[in-house]
Parts: structure tokens; C-alpha cells; sequence
């Protein structure tokens, strides 16, 4: 039943944008039609998840025969799909009501209904991918995504270098379809069978289970945004339109994550390198995400390279659960797996919370650059207070949701250091405990700096000056997004339970045998302290707003030292806020400064610029392909034009293949 | 029958949490003024500037918004629930569970947050520059106090603060991990001087706005709400003392009527020593303070490598 509901909302999804490509270009009916019928999907194929994840229905499976070669139609949806399945359905459909104010049909004549038209398809192809029960269901599903949200990125097409950015990823998602091509011919040979979920090895030999690991992780890597091969990540998050971006980060790079979880579930007893892999490369991606997130100038990127923070944060749950596996103990299985998808669950909530309140920003102040906003937090009040939430949320600070998460990672790697006698696996995980903590202070400072150069202070620009909260259509995803995050803070047990059935289908065996999560780490004590740390803010802060009343409170302007003439560009900037640490990781972010200093006793006007290129991508592979497209240029002599020379090596090719199978 | 000494304990914890601390800095600047020759503030002068504060009347920037008033309450409320995850000398916290070590370090990170986000609320330069600081030099002192934790985590096998705490106490004092647990020892009091501001990291006296960290970024608050964040910083030294004190001096004694004023009385030294570092050191220049703060981290780091075997 479950699966007949979800099926059905992925074809509501498929065709949502249909009918807005039918109707006149003007008409806001095509807009409104998708969203309904967007809503409608989530409605129903949320329903379908949840009462697998809840247990009312049992895994369910469909096979068909199909006219391909070799090919057979297969889905099916278990507790892991289901849980992957919740935030795509949530966040398409917040995303889709966002949109009816953000990207308003009559304002966007010529893309709304292709983004419209992409958006149905991307969610539905996500969906397919994480319901697909065959190898080439699967790869279809994957490039439907990859194709549809390829057309949404490339959304402004008129601006080269929202062109680039789409074009950077369509290279990327492509390099990782041939790893993936790659993993699932691997797996064939393993298995000797397309189907997949659970794929069984067999008495696979080690190269070929390490191949399968490596072609794996670098192909669902590279959509997940794992570093260094988060290339695509931070051009086409900041290039899309803001719910794009929201959709992308929140639900498109868990696609990815979704395939390193089965990749992670392939053997019973993985390789210990396995599980400290997937820990290290979380751990790096984590801190350097978050470093260049500091670094940044333009908003959305910094919530991009954030995002290949929490993904990395994700990894290293993902790769605790795997030494677990590889050193029998399944409590740590429990707490890390249970904590990497509860913080999928969770950054699929507050990442595009933050995206939505970019959204609102960039509508209002036209203007992604963050040194140019300031004072937000009294025109647009209530963008703020949800931006507050979420920037508290992914902080992973009590008592929101993102702590729930990473308190459960944390318990799970500082227990293998306490009883991680017998195998030494424990050095990997304590250390990653040790960059948790240091991801932990960083994102605190990155995102006081983007709260601060945003919202607080007073404005630097006449833009900030006039900008002003959204309509209703903008708000309510936020505030939607905003409770969800607070009631999973302050219920992290119930959430952790929902997130249980889908360890539960990862290992049944070490969920069986571990000891229950309350007992590992008692959520609902947490809970209670959370709901007292709420309870002690709130009142005191009711205190003071009735003290308020009987005091009254002198407005001045901001103690400027004895200087009277301060002007609000005089302000501590975002940049200046972020200096200090970005300097702290100089050695990684290798900044650019073009600095024109004050000489000699008539100086010229002095200036100074910094910017921060991706190491990965503006100074490694993009002079890379530079120098490889100048020495493959000579190879062009071979493209002459006329169709007959090209007949001509048509022929010439068959002609040898003919000899080459006969000889 | 157990009960009734429990909820004394608990009372007590409770009563020095909130009341001792302002007693410390009294120390630590009697101290000082003894090193300098000075006759100094009476010890309970602390307490005499909060008492003023709160009865003063509030100067607001008009810059402000509800972030400026948040800051200081959310810190105190953070710090005061951080305080009852500690225990206090030989007796068990009054919240204890398995991982309230993340806890702790994520209350006193929100309260940085806080902290840092009211003062760029005013919009002024020194605000945000003290902020950015603060959220520079937490970057390091963060991984060092979570070096240290695993170290005691690995020693006592135990997830929360109280049994992980505890642990050096239980054991005979001649089967102690010395080595380790003087390293420890150093990277928590550096950790200690930077999250709470005192020199050589920052020097809360100082009279020069550029050069400050925690004052710089009050700058702009005044009456209660200043009086606020004294004293939720007066509870923030109390608290990281309380832990420091478990690693270097992990003594107890039997005699229950003695157990309190022990702790007390290690804590009023703890802070004259903490006096005495002020007054024999000078304030690091700002590019140095990292260096001081890796070399906790680092400190900590050899503690674990001693761990390993």
C-alpha cells in the first residue's frame, strides 16, 4: 500500500509543471496548478513514508518485465528509502510555495515554466533513485536527476557565469555517473545480478569489494559534496534561484549521501579502512567547508561550502557505524548511523531554512553580497527570527535539532574511545571527535559573522536601507521549517525513533544487539534540559520586557568612543569579522589579495581586495582543463566540417572493428 | 534516609554556583593588588559593583534590537545550567548522564553565540572586532578542552562529567597517570585563561578598547543588563575552575562536615594563583595569543599520546 501511495506522488510530482507548460505564458494558473498538485504528492507520498518508517507496512517491492535488454523494472521502498523520501517530498513542496512570491510567473515569463517543468522532474527523479530496486532503474533515475537539476541550475541562462556554474556541474555530476557505471558493472561481476538493495557480495575477493567501495564513494561523493570533489557545489548553489539552491542542498546532495549509506551496508564485515576512509574525508570536509564558509563574500555561498560541512558531518557518523561493523560493537552502528541521519534529517530542515531567508534577503535588497547588507534585523524582522533559529539549528547548538544530531555522533566516537579496547580502531574516532569540536567553534563563528553583517548593525547601502520582510507565500515555508527544527530539538527521542526503523533496514543484526538508544544516550534527559535552558531565556526574557515597562530605557546612539561622526560603512564588516580565522587557515584557503598601499608623500588612493578561489577547482582542475583543451586543440585538425571526411572515418572505424573481430 | 544529605548537597552545589563566584574575582584582584604593593578593592567588591549595576538604569544603542538583550540572558542561563553538569569537589553534579560532556562544551558555545551576536548588534567597530576574538581563539581552545576531555574519557572509561571527573579521585593517588594528567592539568588552566579573558590572553583591566576581547564586546551595555554578563562570566571562571580542579588536585577527605569547605577553600586558591599569573605575566600580544592556545591543544594532544599505550 505504502508503495502504491508513494509511487502515486511521484507521478503527481513527475507532471506537477506540465500544465504551466501547457497554459499561456502569463497566466499565473500554471504556477498555482504546480504547487497544488506539489503539496498534493507530498501529502500522499508522506503518508506512504511514514507508515513504513512507523511500521505499519511491511518493505514492499514491484517487479515488471521491461523492453530493454537485460532489463527489468524494480522498486521498491524500505524503512532507509522512506526516511531519505521524507525531506525531498517536504522541501519540494515548501520549495514549490516559495516559489509562487519568489519566482513569480508573471516576472519570469520565460524561465518560470521550465523551472517549474525541471523542479517536478528533479523530485520525482530523487525519489525514483532512492525507490529504484535495479542497477539500471537506478542509473536512469540518477541521470534524470542529474539532468533535471541540471536545467535548474542553469535557470538564469542569460548570465555567463550562472552558465558556467551550470555547465561546472554538469561535468561533475557526469564524472560521477561513470564511477557510478563504474560500481554498478563491479557489483554485476560481484553479485552476478542487477538487483540491488541489499546487494550481496558473495564471496567477493578484497581488491574487488575495495574497487566497489572507491568507485562507489567517489561517485555518490561527488554528488553529496564530499571534499575535494565538491567542485560543482558552492558555483551552483550560489547561481540558482534561491529555492533551487534550497532543494539542491537540502534533499539533491542527500541523493548522494543516500548511495555512500548503501555502498557503507555492502559487506557484513568491512575492512577497517573502510569506516576510517569515510571518517577522515568527513572530518576534512567538515573543517575545510566550514573555514572557506567564513572566507566568503557572497551569502550563498557560504551556506554552499557550509552544506559540504554538514555533509562531511554526516560522513563521519556513516563511517563510525562502519567501525562498528568491522569491530563488533554495535553500539557504535546505533549511534552513528542513528546521528548521520538524523542530521540528514535535519540539515534537510535548516539548510533550506537559510536558503529561504537568502531567498527573502536577495528579493528584498537585490544583492547577495554580504558587506553590502546590514541592519536586517529591523526591516525584515521576521526573516530574521527564523534566520536566527536556523543559524542556532546548524550551529548544532542546544536546544535545536542540529544538536540532537551531532550529541548523538559525538557520544558514539567518544565511546570507542572509552571502551574501544581490542581493536585500534578507537584513534580514528577520538580524533574525529577532537575536529568535531573544532567544526563545532568554527561554524559558531562563521555564522555570528553572517548574522552580524546581515542583519545586525545598521544598514551599509540604500538597498539594505529599503529592503523588507516578504509576503505570506515567502514566510510560511520559513516558519514551517523553523517549528520543525524546534520540535525535533526539543523531541530528539521521537525523531531518533522515526530515524531507528531505517538503522533497523541498514543492520538489523547490531540494532538487535545493541543496547536501546535511551540507554546509550539518554535523549529524553537531554530533552528535559533543553526544555529547561527554553523555560529559564524565556522567562527572563519576559522579566526584562516587564521591567521594561516600569524603567524606562534611554535610546543613544552606539558608544563611538568620543568619535562623533561615525557612518554606518565605518561598521565592523563581515569580512573584517572574518579575517582572523581566515587567516588562521591561510594555509588552506590561500586567499588572493590585490593591495595598492599608501607611497611616498603623495600617495595614490589606496585600495584592498581579497577573495578566496576554490583550491579544489579555480586553482587545480580549471587550469587543468585549461592546458588540456590547448593541447587538444591540435587534435583539430582532424574536425574538418564536411560531412564526407567524417563518412570517411566512419567507414574507416568499421572497416578496422570488422578486422580487428574476424583476426 | 540517603535523601535528606543529597538535597543539602544539591542546595550547596546550587548556593556556591550562584554565590561564590564574584567571591574568586575578589581574590583574584586582591591578589594582584598584593603583587603590586596596592592595598586593592575589598574582597567583596564584586559583589558591591553588581548590587550598583542592577539598581542603575539602562543606556540602549539605538542600533540595537532583541539580540542585544538576549545576548546576556542567554549566556547566564547558559553558564548556570553548564554549572549544575560540573561536580563540585567529591559530590556528583546534579544532572548527570552519559555524553553531558557535549552538553557542557555546546552550552558554553551558545552562550558564545550569543555573546558575540549582541555585540555586533550595537554595529560598532570594537564590538565586532572583541566578537571576532572571541569566535577566533573558541576555534582553538575548543579542540584542546575536547583533547583533554578524551584523555579523561579514556582514563575513566565513563561519559559524563561526574564519573569522568571522579575518576582521579577513586584511584590510589600513586597509581595515577601523572604524566598525563599534568599535561591535562596545563591545557585546561590555558583553556581556562583564554575562555574567561584573563591575562596573557586578554587583560580585563586594560584601558584601551582596541586591545580587549570579553570587555570590548560589552561595550555597550550598561546597568543590569552589564551587571549580567559580569556575573554570568564571574559563573563561566567558576565553572571551568571546578573542572580544572578535579585534574590537578584530585584530592578528597573522608570527613563529610570537611568536604564543602575543602572544595571551597581549593577553589579561593585556584583563584590566587590564577592572581598570581596575572601579576607576574604581561598580556601576550594579539598575533601570539594562537600559539599559546595550539600549545594547549598541543599539551593535551602528548596527554593523549601518553594514553595510547
Amino acid at each position: 500500500m505504502s508503495l502504491w501511495l508513494i509511487l502515486t506522488a511521484l507521478g503527481l510530482m513527475a507532471i506537477s509543471g506540465l500544465p504551466g507548460a501547457l497554459l499561456a505564458r502569463a497566466s499565473p494558473a500554471g504556477q498555482w496548478t504546480a504547487a497544488v498538485l506539489n503539496v498534493c504528492a507530498s501529502i500522499l507520498g508522506g503518508v506512504g513514508a511514514f507508515a513504513q518508517l512507523l511500521g505499519f507496512d511491511e518493505p514492499q517491492a514491484i517487479h515488471a518485465s521491461w523492453a530493454l535488454p537485460n532489463g527489468r523494472f524494480a522498486v521498491g521502498v524500505d524503512a532507509l528509502s522512506a526516511l531519505f523520501l521524507l525531506p525531498m517530498l517536504l522541501v519540494s513542496a515548501l520549495g514549490s510555495i516559495f516559489g509562487l512570491a519568489y519566482w513569480k510567473q508573471s516576472e519570469h515569463l520565460r524561465t518560470g515554466g521550465r523551472l517549474r517543468l525541471s523542479w517536478g522532474i528533479l523530485t520525482a527523479g530523487m525519489m525514483l533513485v532512492v525507490l529504484a530496486r535495479d542497477s539500471i532503474v537506478f542509473l536512469m533515475a540518477w541521470e534524470i536527476m542529474a539532468l533535471a537539476g541540471f536545467f535548474l541550475v542553469a535557470t538564469e541562462d542569460a548570465k555567463p557565469e550562472v552558465r558556467r556554474a551550470a555547465f561546472v556541474y554538469l561535468v561533475a555530476t557526469h564524472v560521477g555517473t561513470l564511477c557510478l557505471f563504474a560500481f554498478f558493472g563491479l557489483l554485476r561481476f560481484a553479485s552476478g545480478t542487477f538487483d540491488i538493495w541489499p546487494a550481496t557480495l558473495g564471496e567477493a575477493p578484497s581488491w574487488l569489494a575495495g574497487a566497489l567501495f572507491i568507485t562507489g564513494v567517489i561517485g555518490f561523493g561527488l554528488k553529496a559534496g564530499l571534499m575535494p570533489l565538491h567542485v560543482w557545489l558552492p558555483g551552483a548553489h550560489a547561481n540558482a534561484p534561491s529555492h533551487v539552491s534550497a532543494l539542491l542542498s537540502g534533499v539533491l546532495l542527500k541523493a548522494g549521501i543516500y548511495g555512500i549509506v548503501r555502498v557503507a551496508g555492502l559487506l557484513p564485515d568491512p575492512p577497517s579502512w573502510w569506516g576510517a576512509t569515510l571518517l577522515i574525508a568527513g572530518s576534512a570536509s567538515g573543517i575545510l567547508g566550514i573555514a572557506y564558509a567564513v572566507a566568503q563574500h557572497d551569502f550563498k555561498r557560504l551556506l554552499a561550502y557550509s552544506s559540504i560541512e554538514n555533509m562531511g558531518i554526516i560522513a563521519m557518523g556513516i563511517g563510525l557505524a562502519m567501525l562498528g561493523r568491522t569491530a563488533g560493537h554495535p553500539e557504535w552502528v546505533v549511534l552513528g548511523l542513528t546521528g548521520s541521519l538524523l542530521h540528514v534529517l535535519n540539515h534537510s530542515l535548516f539548510k533550506p531554512l537559510l536558503f529561504f531567508a537568502a531567498g527573502s534577503i536577495l528579493h528584498a535588497a537585490h544583492t547577495r553580497e554580504i558587506d553590502s547588507l546590514g541592519g536586517l534585523a529591523k526591516t525584515m524582522p521576521r526573516t530574521f527570527a527564523a534566520f536566527v533559529v536556523g543559524a542556532i539549528a546548524i550551529c548544532g547548538l542546544p536546544p535545536l535539532n542540529g544538536f540532537a544530531s551531532e550529541i548523538l555522533i559525538y557520544a558514539g566516537l567518544l565511546r570507542t574511545a572509552a571502551g574501544g579496547g581490542g581493536s585500534e580502531q578507537w584513534v580514528w574516532a577520538a580524533l574525529a571527535a577532537v575536529a568535531l569540536a573544532a567544526i563545532g567553534a568554527l561554524a559558531v563563528g562563521c555564522f555570528v559573522k553572517l548574522l552580524g553583517a546581515v542583519f545586525a548593525g545598521a544598514p551599509r547601502s540604500p538597498r539594505a536601507e529599503h529592503a523588507r520582510d516578504p509576503g505570506a507565500a515567502m514566510l510560511a515555508p520559513l516558519a514551517c521549517l523553523a517549528l520543525f527544527c524546534a520540535v525535533i530539538g526539543v523531541a530528539p527521542a521521537a525523531a531518533a525513533g522515526v530515524v531507528a526503523s531505517a538503522v533497523a533496514a541498514w543492520d538489523p543484526a547490531a540494532h538487535a544487539a545493541s543496547d536501546s538508544l535511551e540507554a546509550l544516550l539518554p535523549l529524553s534527559a537531554i530533552a528535559a534540559i533543553e526544555a529547561l535552558l527554553l523555560g529559564a531565556c524565556l522567562a527572563a526574557g519576559l522579566a526584562i520586557y516587564r521591567w521594561r515597562r516600569i524603567r524606562s530605557w534611554i535610546r543613544v546612539p552606539t558608544w563611538d568612543c568620543g568619535y562623533l561622526r561615525t557612518s554606518a560603512r565605518m561598521q565592523y564588516s563581515g569580512s573584517s569579522f572574518g579575517q582572523a580565522l581566515t587567516l588562521l587557515f591561510g594555509w588552506a584557503l590561500l586567499p588572493r589579495r590585490r593591495v595598492i598601499a599608501f607611497e611616498g608623500p603623495f600617495p595614490r588612493p589606496a585600495s584592498f581586495a581579497s577573495e578566496i578561489p576554490d583550491a579544489v577547482l579555480d586553482r587545480g582542475l580549471l587550469p587543468l582543463c585549461a592546458r588540456g583543451a590547448r593541447l587538444m586543440a591540435r587534435a583539430r585538425k582532424l574536425q574538418r566540417g564536411p560531412v564526407q571526411v567524417y563518412l570517411v572515418y566512419v567507414l574507416g572505424a568499421l572497416l578496422a572493428l570488422l578486422l580487428f573481430s574476424e583476426w | 534516609m540517603n535523601f535528606l544529605p543529597d538535597l543539602f548537597d544539591l542546595a550547596m552545589h546550587v548556593l556556591l554556583l550562584l554565590a561564590m563566584p564574584p567571591l574568586l574575582l575578589g581574590v583574584i584582584n586582591k591578589t594582584k593588588a598584593w603583587f603590586g604593593g596596592r592595598v586593592g578593592p575589598p574582597l567583596l567588591q564584586p559583589y558591591y559593583d553588581l548590587a550598583k549595576l542592577m539598581r542603575k538604569d539602562v543606556v540602549l544603542s539605538a542600533t540595537t534590537t532583541w539580540m542585544f538583550l538576549a545576548g546576556p540572558v542567554v549566556t547566564l542561563a547558559a553558564v548556570v545550567l553548564a554549572g549544575l553538569l560540573v561536580p563540585l569537589g567529591r559530590f556528583d553534579a546534579p544532572i548527570c548522564f552519559n555524553g553531558d560532556l557535549i552538553l557542557f562544551a555546546y552550552l558554553f558555545a551558545l552562550g558564545r553565540f550569543f555573546t558575540t551576536a549582541a555585540a555586533l548588534d550595537t554595529g560598532s567597530s570594537f564590538e565586532g572586532m572583541g566578537a571576532s576574538r572571541e569566535v577566533t581563539f573558541a576555534c582553538l581552545a575548543e579542540p584542546a578542552l575536547f583533547l583533554a576531555f578524551l584523555v579523561l574519557v579514556k582514563y575513566s572509561g565513563a561519559l559524563s562529567l561526574t564519573r569522568m571527573l571522579h575518576a582521579p579521585m577513586a584511584h590510589e593517588l600513586s597509581t595515577l597517570p601523572f604524566a598525563p594528567l599534568i599535561l591535562v592539568g596545563a591545557g585546561l588552566f590555558i583553556v581556562l585563561l583564554a575562555e574567561n579573558c584573563r591575562i596573557p590572553v586578554d587583560d580585563p583591566n586594560t584601558h584601551l578598547e582596541l586591545t580587549m576581547i570579553h570587555e570590548v564586546m560589552v561595550l555597550d551595555h550598561s546597568g543590569p543588563l552589564l551587571g549580567l554578563v559580569l556575573y554570568g562570566a564571574a559563573i563561566k571562571l567558576f565553572v571551568l575552575s571546578a573542572v580544572l580542579l578535579h585534574v590537578i588536585a584530585p584530592f578528597t577527605t573522608d570527613l563529610a562536615v570537611a568536604a564543602w569547605p575543602l572544595f571551597a577553600f581549593e577553589m579561593l586558591a585556584l583563584a590566587a594563583v590564577i592572581g598570581v599569573v596575572e601579576s607576574v605575566m604581561a598580556r601576550l600580544q594579539m598575533r601570539h595569543v594562537p600559539t599559546l592556545l595550539v600549545s594547549a591543544s598541543l599539551l593535551c594532544g602528548f596527554g593523549f599520546l601518553l594514553m595510547l599505550r
